[in-house]
């Protein structure tokens, strides 16, 4: 009947219509996909370079590297030397005891107006909820429980071992977290859907507690209360930013010493104490390895038990070879293919291939390694076979909407079971288009600031495909000019559209374009325009040495001591400056004129407008 | 003629760096190959259009299948060496670039794949909406979504529905819609 080929005709057109629908949405997620994986590569090739500069700047200030590793063209005077040989020195002739009484809190008082948690030792496991409570509500607690605490703490980790075994008997299953880096909602989150520690419920906290997120300290409080109420069954392995030259770059430094204005640069010092202390892995059932970084292929776990892990460094500029194995732990990253090559994207540790696995697993006869350090947008990811396991804790790392955290519940059988979460009840309803587009803008923001950062060096790059001063490179050219001065690895033709407006017939006018990148200048009243860029584009660097030479953490130093930073800067980057400009610029930051620089002043000329991403100092909104 | 050449090589030359641009984004490991999985991603941020059929069609005919020739050795019964050549095929998961490269620039060239243009996709949406009333019901959009065509998974649906539907009347309006997908586009 006609009606009959009529009505499968209509049929046909919803179906149409719907496969049509698919197709385009389909498209649409795919190219928001390609924009996620973008803006991620962005931040984290942004991360990783920022580590980089910051083993390249302790490679500067380690004595005995100087001679090898810089090209000095001044010889520095005899007392820059010993400024700097006295901040590393390590202080032998105190003694433990000596140090206790340091570090002692029973002079500190508390005040009958101090609402916040008061502990009493040795701590309960109800002290220790009370805590988390407290700072749930955002409270903060006492320098004297701190110092105290800290006390405790440090006691306890000296006798722990550098491996610490645990099995999974009496059917108990083990948590393990990864890097928390001061967010605290996350941990809370995972407390809040797993339950706190205790003897039924053991955890592994895998390392980097601290930095970038702003409540680093109170993660360190809550997992040291933890830890002492619950020593068999709370293990923390230390992560490289477990490490007080770390800290001073990527903000726990500054946010101790901005929490605890009187006491902090004591709970800095037992922290430091505190870390070297830390223990560096732990074996579940003797076939589960965890560790923070990763490994190598000197690997041996009965060698590194027996080393003395307090006085070894595992920052990456010590390269005697002991040294270079711990670095390891902390600091590598699993790569595709074999072998194993040094870690030139973080300049420490090494990237180890599936061979090196297979060949470390099978002598310790281990089945799996558990490891963190790397962000991974589902919070875990495997590799190397499934041999290798990624875990990740810190929710929107890189910004809100960024990537899940996630932890690990194990058994007895040591099959691993995840649990995912994303802290910031706001993103569980944004749209994947409105997180990738949040995410997005704020990479192309840190983007951009690394853009003016380096600005002459592009434009002089952009001016040798420009041989007869057009003022116009074609984009192709454009693209080859920005990864050579950035050396970011990114994908700068996918970028381009986001980076770049109109063009001419595809070439582009790279003087208007950097006057179009509309970023405000930093606000400051110096006139030495290019000086001012130098300062500019190493002002992480900058602030780093300073806090380095201010070795009273008092937030100032002298006009002599910034001098002196500024002649190794400038050494370092093989740039002239000549003494004049230097005093000339001295004068003009003494805000006080009081004959000292306060850091904190000097370092918020470089705060752009829109926040400080490239300090890192945890959510930027 | 010989500028046309040059200007063809030029174009040419063009689509292949796009093609290793978009490429390089997943190119986690820096080692030229890419996990199969994300071919599809790589194909439609190029602003190609595949449905899942041709996309399939094109993996699977061009990308996945790498011969390999194996020689196997046999003795017969005189002490004669016999060889055979096997075709392997190597294992699938990785695409390498030299051999998406080829495929894509053929896509692109032959412009396969075309967009749907912003009123085509408006029609689409109001064939479906039988009463015309301007917009859509949640259950309307979810069944034709996820059980005509080439269905969507509920992940798919959830996200479409996060995105397009007024949470508060649970209703899709379409157009508004449309056009706000449309204008999103960055090229």
């Amino acid at each position: 009947m006609g009606c009959g080929f009529a009505k499968s005709d209509k049929l046909k057109k919803p179906m149409r219509a719907a496969l049509l629908i698919q197709r385009w949405y389909r498209q649409y997620v795919a190219r928001l996909e390609m924009r996620r994986r973008c803006t991620w590569n962005i931040f984290q090739s942004i991360e990783y370079a920022g580590e980089q500069d910051q083993i390249k700047v302790g490679q500067q200030t380690h004595i005995p590297s100087i001679a090898g590793k810089l090209h000095i063209h001044m010889t520095p005077c005899d007392s820059f030397r010993n400024l700097i040989s006295h901040i590393f020195r390590e202080n032998n002739i105190c003694r433990n005891v000596d140090w206790e009484r340091y570090f002692c809190y029973k002079s500190i008082e508390v005040p009958k107006l101090y609402s916040g948690p008061h502990l009493s030792f040795p701590i309960t496991c109800s002290n220790a909820a009370e805590l988390v409570e407290a700072f749930k509500n955002k409270q903060q607690l006492h320098s004297r429980y701190v110092l105290q605490l800290l006390g405790e703490t440090w006691r306890l980790l000296r006798i722990l071992p550098n491996i610490s075994q645990i099995s999974t008997c009496h059917s108990k299953e083990i948590t393990i977290c990864g890097d928390l880096h001061g967010h605290l909602e996350d941990l809370l989150l995972v407390f809040y859907k797993n339950g706190l520690p205790s003897s039924e419920k053991p955890y592994v906290f895998n390392g980097d507690f601290v930095d970038r997120g702003k409540d680093s300290l109170e993660i360190l409080l809550i997992l040291f209360s933890f830890l002492l109420v619950y020593p068999n069954d709370v293990h923390l392995n230390r992560g490289n930013h477990e490490d007080h030259i770390v800290n001073l770059r990527y903000g726990f430094t500054k946010e101790v010493l901005g929490k605890y204005r009187l006491h902090g640069k004591k709970i800095l010092k037992l922290l430091q104490k505190i870390f070297s202390w830390l223990p560096l892995a732990t074996v579940i059932d003797n076939k589960v390895l965890v560790l923070h970084g990763g490994i190598s292929d000197t690997t041996d776990l009965h060698l590194i038990s027996r080393v003395d892990r307090h006085k070894t460094s595992v920052t990456p500029w010590l390269t005697l070879t002991l040294t270079q194995t711990l670095e390891n732990m902390l600091w590598s990253d699993p790569m595709p293919q074999d072998g194993c090559v040094p870690n030139e994207v973080r300049g420490g540790g090494c990237y180890w291939g599936p061979d090196v696995t297979e060949e470390v697993l099978q002598r310790h006869n281990l089945t799996l390694l558990i490891r963190s350090h790397e962000c991974k947008q589902e919070g875990y990811e495997f590799c190397h076979n499934r041999r290798v396991l990624t875990i990740f804790s810190a929710s929107n790392y890189y910004e809100v909407g960024s990537n899940r955290g996630a932890y690990i519940r194990m058994g007895p059988d040591l099959v691993p079971h995840f649990i995912q979460y994303q802290a910031n009840r706001a993103t569980r309803a944004l749209t994947l288009r409105q997180s990738v587009g949040r995410t997005e803008r704020s990479a192309l923001r840190a983007l951009r600031e690394k853009l003016f950062a380096h600005k002459s060096d592009l434009i002089s790059s952009f001016q040798e495909y420009d041989p007869e001063n057009t003022g116009l490179i074609s984009l192709g050219h454009w693209a080859c000019a920005m990864e050579a001065v950035l050396r970011l690895g990114l994908p700068w033709r996918v970028l381009r559209t986001q980076l770049v407006g109109d063009t001419l017939d595809g070439m582009l006018d790279y003087h208007l374009w950097f006057r179009e990148l509309a970023i405000t200048e930093p606000n400051t009243e110096l006139s030495n325009a290019s000086l001012l860029e130098t300062m500019y584009k190493h002002h992480s660097n900058l602030e780093t040495i300073f806090r380095i030479i201010d070795t009273d953490n008092s937030g100032l130093i002298s006009f002599e001591e910034f001098r002196q930073t500024w002649k190794l800067l400038s050494s370092h980057l093989q740039t002239e400056i000549s003494d004049e400009a230097i005093s000339d610029l001295a004068v003009s930051i003494d805000f006080n004129k009081d004959g000292s620089i306060d850091i904190n002043e000097f370092m918020e000329a470089f705060r752009l407008v829109g926040g400080d991403l490239l300090q890192n100092e945890g959510d930027p909104h | 003629m010989a500028e046309d050449k040059e200007s063809a090589e030029a174009i040419v030359s063009e689509v292949h760096k796009k093609i290793r641009a978009a490429f390089d984004v997943f190119d986690h490991e820096f080692n030229k190959t890419v996990d199969v999985r994300e071919i599809g991603t790589i194909i439609r941020s190029l602003g190609c259009f595949p449905n899942e059929g041709e996309l399939h069609d094109v993996i699977a005919e061009r990308l996945t299948v790498n011969r390999a020739y194996v020689h196997e050795h046999r003795e017969d019964n005189n002490g004669t060496y016999l060889t055979k050549q096997i075709e392997e095929e190597e294992p699938t998961g990785y695409i390498r670039f030299e051999k998406f490269l080829p495929t894509m620039t053929k896509v692109l060239m032959e412009r396969k794949f075309r967009p749907i243009p912003e009123d085509l996709m408006l029609q689409a949406f109001e064939v479906l909406d039988k009463q015309k009333k301007g917009h859509l019901e949640l259950e309307e959009l979810t069944k034709y979504m996820t059980q005509e065509g080439e269905p969507f998974t509920q992940e798919e649906m959830e996200e479409m529905l996060s995105a397009a539907m007024d949470p508060d009347k649970n209703l899709i309006f379409y157009k508004d819609f449309v056009s706000m997908m449309t204008v999103d586009d960055p090229r």
